[in-house]
């Protein structure tokens, strides 16, 4: 279980994340929705550890992150920024491969490349195993980095805006990949999506943040409606039921 | 795509070549320049000859190897490649230390000490100063290359001239034990610290060598590398710490040298094409003991120039420097 404790964070005079408490139970997807600058990326950097709140508390399990060892929180959390730019020349496989160092520090055993391959298998990465990142589309490097996220075999998988860059299929595949992660291996995946229709689809819950303040969360049942979207987004959204799903139509 | 893409390795096989194919070159013309440095124009008694070039080959392959690992490794935990310990002032920052402790203590008290326990104050000192200066420096959670770099140069030229300026202070019997101190040369490096010299740096190679892996991760970079379980606070800290040894032991040996680190470092990493510490670190090594025995040979025994490597090699160092600021700009 995540759980979070009024968490504030100022940059300058702007708050960014302002009295922010949650508790994220064990297991299922939990999809954060957003506008642009809402601060969706900094809580989720802040609860994985990668930047200091100003004040509040993050704890996972009931262990407070900054005073969890580095390493035995990386056998248990595992995150993927929005951007990433890495100064190292790397293949893929080797990218890949760093996902293991918090199991193996460097030295890959049988399992290690075992859960290496697999990763590469769900992201569609085998053929591509052998190319150097800077050899690689936008959308092929995204995978390549997701992959390295799931090879750390992580409890709680934290990603922010996975789905960057991708085609419809590619989206679809990891979505798929990560429900199945969750189903058969319990896995707790919280993530940061623009798309709300994937959302809505693949998420058990749903975040919607506003100006550093969540201000709704709920199932996708509760949180796809024409008055909360307006809410969240400022503007007018459709919303239909097809399937069984919920789908939000803001194109025309 | 960066415009040196065209020259790095297309697959993980080419790469694991060039990288071999790279060391064991760097590696036999090293063997070479040395080779050569024993024995060229040498005249009289073999013995001497041998040992009195001995001991000088010794300084230089010692310096060289702290001058290339320092640099390397500080651009690994700076995440750039333009910024090096010596731009940023750690040599200064030495030399500044040696200054206030004779300035505080006064000649006499330190001419009367054990040259180890000299040197090991000094040490200790720049080694407090520059975990307490580089600290804020280094550690904030985001970081724009672009301020590091100004904050950086800016930084070198204050402590140098902090230095001068606390010099021009001491009285002339002082700053007489002080230049003594500080412009040692290749021509009369101290047998004693470089005893010092070796112990120390064999150390750090060694606890190197056996965290080759913590350091090829820290150099994915922060968040990836907070990710992946290391303590970055400690080890930056650490790495910095152990650079600041390197620099201390290099400078104590020659003087401060600008440049010669980034010039090893770049050519090392033009000619492996390969950011794995493991390859990285011996290679830049290498490099800078090719650079440091083959200039000393030519010049000293081709050309009988006798001080000018130090310039020449400043002088490439700088352009290099200058043509990594221009690209960095464009970037
Ligand atoms: N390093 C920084 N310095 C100053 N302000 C920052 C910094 N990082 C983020 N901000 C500000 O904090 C606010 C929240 O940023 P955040 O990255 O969390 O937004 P987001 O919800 O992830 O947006 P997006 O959907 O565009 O990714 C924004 O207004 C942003 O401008
Ligand atoms: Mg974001």
């Amino acid at each position: 279980m995540i759980e979070t404790r009024a968490l504030r964070k100022s940059y300058g005079s702007s708050l960014v994340l302002d009295e922010v408490s949650l508790t994220l139970p064990r297991g299922g997807i939990t999809s954060i929705i957003g506008a642009n600058g809402a601060g969706k990326s900094t809580l989720l950097s802040v609860i994985s550890r990668l930047l200091t709140a100003d004040s509040g508390a993050v704890s996972i399990d009931s262990q407070d992150i900054f005073r969890a060892a580095g390493p035995e929180l990386a056998r248990k959390l595992a995150v993927l920024r929005q951007d990433n730019h890495l100064n190292a020349r790397l293949t893929v496989k080797e990218l890949v491969s760093f996902g293991r160092y918090p199991h193996s520090k460097g030295r890959l055993t049988p399992a290690c490349r075992e859960a290496v391959n697999h990763a590469m298998t769900w992201l569609d990465l085998t053929a591509l195993s052998d190319r150097f990142l800077d050899q690689l589309s936008g959308g092929q490097r995204q995978r390549a980095f997701v992959a390295m996220t799931l090879a750390q075999e992580t409890d709680y998988i934290l990603l922010d805006e996975p789905l960057n860059n991708l085609d419809m299929k590619n989206a679809r595949a990891m979505m798929l990949t990560l429900r199945q992660a969750v189903q058969a291996l319990q896995k707790t995946v919280v993530m940061v999506l623009h798309d709300i229709n994937f959302a809505s689809v693949h998420s058990d819950r749903i975040i919607a943040m506003k100006a550093g303040r969540v201000i709704h969360s709920g199932t996708p049942a509760q949180i796809i409606t024409p008055a909360i979207l307006r809410d969240v987004y400022d503007m007018e959204i459709t919303v239909q039921e097809i399937d069984g799903h919920r789908f939000a139509f803001y194109y025309g | 795509m960066q415009p040196e893409a065209r020259i790095l390795p297309v697959t993980p096989a080419q790469s694991e070549t060039r990288a071999q194919l790279a060391l064991i070159l760097l590696g036999g013309g090293v063997f070479l320049a040395a080779a050569l440095f024993m024995t060229l124009g040498a005249r009289g008694s073999w013995a001497f000859v041998l040992q009195f070039r001995g001991m000088k080959l010794l300084g230089l392959i010692l310096i060289a190897h702290a001058v290339a690992v320092s640099t390397v490794l500080f651009q690994t935990v700076t995440a750039n490649r333009i910024l090096t310990p010596s731009i940023m002032g750690f040599d200064a920052l030495f030399v500044l230390s040696s200054t206030l402790l004779i300035a505080f203590m006064g000649s006499v008290q330190l001419s009367g000490l054990d040259p180890r326990l000299l040197f090991a104050a000094r040490l200790i000192v720049m080694t407090l100063f520059s975990m307490a200066l580089y600290r804020w420096l280094f550690l904030g959670e985001e970081q724009s290359l672009h301020r590091l770099l100004l904050t950086g140069v800016v930084f070198g030229i204050f402590l140098r001239t902090l230095a001068e300026f606390v010099q021009r202070m001491l009285d002339p019997n002082e700053f007489m034990v002080l230049s003594d101190m500080l412009f040692a040369s290749f021509t009369k490096i101290d047998p004693v610290l470089m005893g010092i010299g070796w112990a120390l740096v064999l150390a750090v190679t060694l606890w190197l060598a056996r965290n080759l892996a913590r350091l090829d991760v820290i150099g994915l970079g922060r968040p990836v590398a907070v990710n992946l379980g290391i303590r970055w606070r400690r080890d930056v800290l650490l790495v910095l710490a152990l650079v600041s040894v390197l620099v201390a032991v290099s400078t104590a040996l020659v003087g401060p040298v600008t440049f010669f680190g980034l010039l090893a470092a770049s050519l090392a990493r033009l000619a492996v094409g390969t950011t794995r510490h493991a390859v990285l670190l011996p290679a830049a090594s290498l490099t800078a003991m090719l650079l440091l025995i083959g200039g000393q040979t030519l010049l000293e025994r081709l050309f009988a120039f006798n001080t000018a490597l130090g310039i020449v090699i400043e002088f490439f160092g700088g352009v290099v420097f200058l043509i990594l600021l221009l690209k960095g700009g464009r970037r």
